[in-house]
């Protein structure tokens, strides 16, 4: 199933005294799906993100919201889009639900509408009981959980958040990540940067990293994973009560593996595709017992220190 | 851009620095007031026009429009000086400009809830002196005062508006509010204070020996060409802007100017106001429109 491409750039470039910030730049973020923009500290990415909202201009190339241009039509991206900037403030002497309703005149809604959708969103972060407070009391988590809302409250097609945890504790981080991997479901795509590997694992769908403005590497998260470790390839595990050389010959024989190495009870295999039930029949005739067999999974971790010791 | 002004007109009314303005304004009226009451009696007052001596009449306390003078550049200053840079430093205007509105909206909502609210405090002030004094004299205003304290409040409001906009551009050029608050205060100090004012008193009179190059210099200050506008508006026997010779006093009637020829005499200081204020605002937009967005 292909999914549709709902953000798009092509050869995105920015210059800031012509220092070269944003290279080249061609993402592809599918329709309903959690994107995560990686990369290190001034790596680009916010500069790429103002650049899809239409507020910093592009010195050459163009990004597509929704077929929308961002440069030519920033008003129409704005509609549908939600942005969560890194360094989010909010008038402290306003309560929350009149900084809510703010941003929810500024996008015409009426009044009706305005309240029931603040209602939702505050309950949706948690936030209903203190919705009349003013924002300057909030936590730096509350204030965190308001953006999110901030976002949500004008119903977007797509949400950008810059840094969604930064600065939360566990318990806040998990509320949010929650929130947020639920957003796909709700008909929102998401596009999300975060220095936590940990979490753009949990629950992003595809991935790009980009180090000084270029892009190091974009696509779904299992292939990247294949791609650095294993060439493209797929790792299986296989544990059984005992692995004989007769046995290795025979998986290696299956159609697809390319490679089999033994040690102790467990084997690793090296295949093109999934091959785990024609492996596990072929174990399960040669009179072992299969004990557990896993596809290895690849730590994001491990593949932006990979790349980043390449470049 | 209807929802701007909405938002900066209830951020204003319920700030403690519109408060303190108020307080200022209400202070001022109260002791214009007074001075009025003083001084009403030695005013000239065959000439019927009496109503608009409520405003201009001081003895050693100060009248209303010298008052005004005085605060309405503070008030500008006050209102414009954080417009941009404070929602900048606090985040707040990353996700403004987020909305689906045009970049714009947000300068021009930000000047026209200023002027509102400038507006509001300037016809407190005149009211109540003109109510009070209503009372206080007894005598209603004629037709001709009422349209001259009318085009001398609008004169007022463009004057606020040049300090306004004057303070928006610093604080659309600086981060820092504290130099964005300083620059303007600092022309003001230069340029526009009414009370001790550097610029009429020392600069100008040592660049030059002519009294027409003086007076063209003078009227390089804002506050100079406001000044001399008010009194034209407000005192129809003033009729000379600069210096009058003997011979040109010679067989001169000690009439009141009419409305449309007291205009005339003022007309190319309004318009220089007038243009003051537009310039000040477009680069402010200019500079505003064309600004990176980076918080960074």
């Amino acid at each position: 199933m292909e999914k549709q491409i709902v953000l798009e750039t092509r050869d995105l470039t920015k210059k800031y005294d012509g220092r070269t910030v944003v290279d080249h730049l061609n993402l592809h973020v599918a329709e309903n799906e959690v994107f995560g923009l990686l990369g290190p500290n001034g790596a680009g990415k916010t500069t790429t993100i103002l650049m899809l909202l239409g507020l910093t201009e592009p010195a050459s190339g163009n990004a597509r919201v929704f077929g929308f241009d961002s440069t030519r039509e920033p008003l129409k991206v704005k509609r549908i889009t939600g942005y969560l900037p890194e360094r989010l403030g909010f008038y402290e002497g306003l309560t929350a639900r009149q900084n809510l309703r703010f941003i929810a005149w500024l996008n015409n809604m009426t009044d009706d509408e305005a309240e029931r959708q603040i209602d939702q969103v505050l309950a949706e972060v948690g936030l209903t009981e203190v919705a009349d407070t003013a924002v300057g009391k909030f936590s730096r988590g509350m204030k965190q959980r308001l953006g999110i809302a901030d976002v949500l409250v004008k119903k977007p097609r797509l949400a950008i958040l810059d840094e969604p945890t930064a600065g939360l504790d566990p318990e806040g981080i998990n509320q949010i990540i929650d929130l947020i991997a639920a957003l796909p479901k709700m008909g929102t795509t998401v596009v999300m940067c975060s220095h936590r590997l940990y979490e753009v694992q949990r629950i992003c769908h595809s991935i790009a990293i980009l180090a000084k403005g270029k892009l190091v590497v974009e696509g779904d998260l299992d292939a990247i994973g294949r791609e650095a470790f294993a060439e493209g390839r797929y790792r299986i595990e296989v544990e059984t009560d005992g692995a004989s050389p007769q046995l290795v010959g025979v998986i290696g024989k299956v159609k697809g593996v390319k490679n089999v190495e033994a040690k102790g009870n467990l084997l690793h295999i090296t295949t093109d595709s999934d091959l785990r039930a024609a492996i596990s029949r072929v174990v399960v005739d040669s009179g072992a017992a299969l004990v557990q067999m896993k596809v290895e999974e690849f730590s994001l971790d491990d593949i932006y220190k990979r790349y980043f010791q390449e470049g | 851009m209807i929802t701007i002004i909405r938002k900066e007109l209830a951020d204003y009314f319920t700030s403690i620095r519109c408060f303190i303005l108020f307080l200022l304004v209400l202070v001022a009226s109260a002791v214009a007031l007074y001075a009025a009451q003083q001084g009403i009696r030695g005013a000239d007052t065959q000439s019927g026009f009496v109503f608009t001596a409520l405003f201009t009449t001081g003895t050693n306390i100060p009248s209303l429009i010298t008052f005004i003078a005085l605060l309405v550049p503070v008030i500008g200053i006050a209102l414009g000086f954080d417009a941009i840079n404070n929602e900048r430093s606090t985040g707040t205007l990353n996700r403004i400009l987020s909305q689906p509105i045009y970049r714009d909206s947000v300068i021009n909502g930000k000047f026209l809830a200023g002027l509102v609210t400038l507006a509001i405090m300037i016809l407190v002030a005149m009211l109540l002196v003109a109510g009070y004094g209503l009372r206080m004299i007894g005598v209603p205003p004629g037709a001709e005062e009422i349209i001259r304290l009318f085009i001398y409040f609008v004169a007022v409001i463009i004057y606020g508006a040049f300090w306004m906009g004057l303070a928006i551009l610093f604080s659309v050029l600086f981060r820092s509010l504290a130099v964005s608050l300083l620059c303007p205060l600092a022309i003001w100090i230069l340029l526009g204070n009414p009370v001790f004012n550097p610029y009429v008193s020392f600069i100008a009179p040592a660049m030059t020996n002519s009294i027409g190059t003086y007076l063209l210099l003078l009227r390089i200050s804002p506050y100079w060409l406001f000044a001399e506008s008010t009194e034209a508006l407000l005192d129809p026997f003033f009729r000379g802007l600069g210096i009058l010779t003997v011979s040109d006093t010679t067989g001169m009637l000690y009439r009141p100017l009419s409305l449309d020829q007291s205009l005339l005499l003022v007309w190319p200081q309004l318009t220089a106001l007038i243009c003051l204020t537009v310039v000040c605002f477009a680069v402010s937009y200019v500079v505003f429109m064309r600004q990176e967005i980076r918080s960074t």
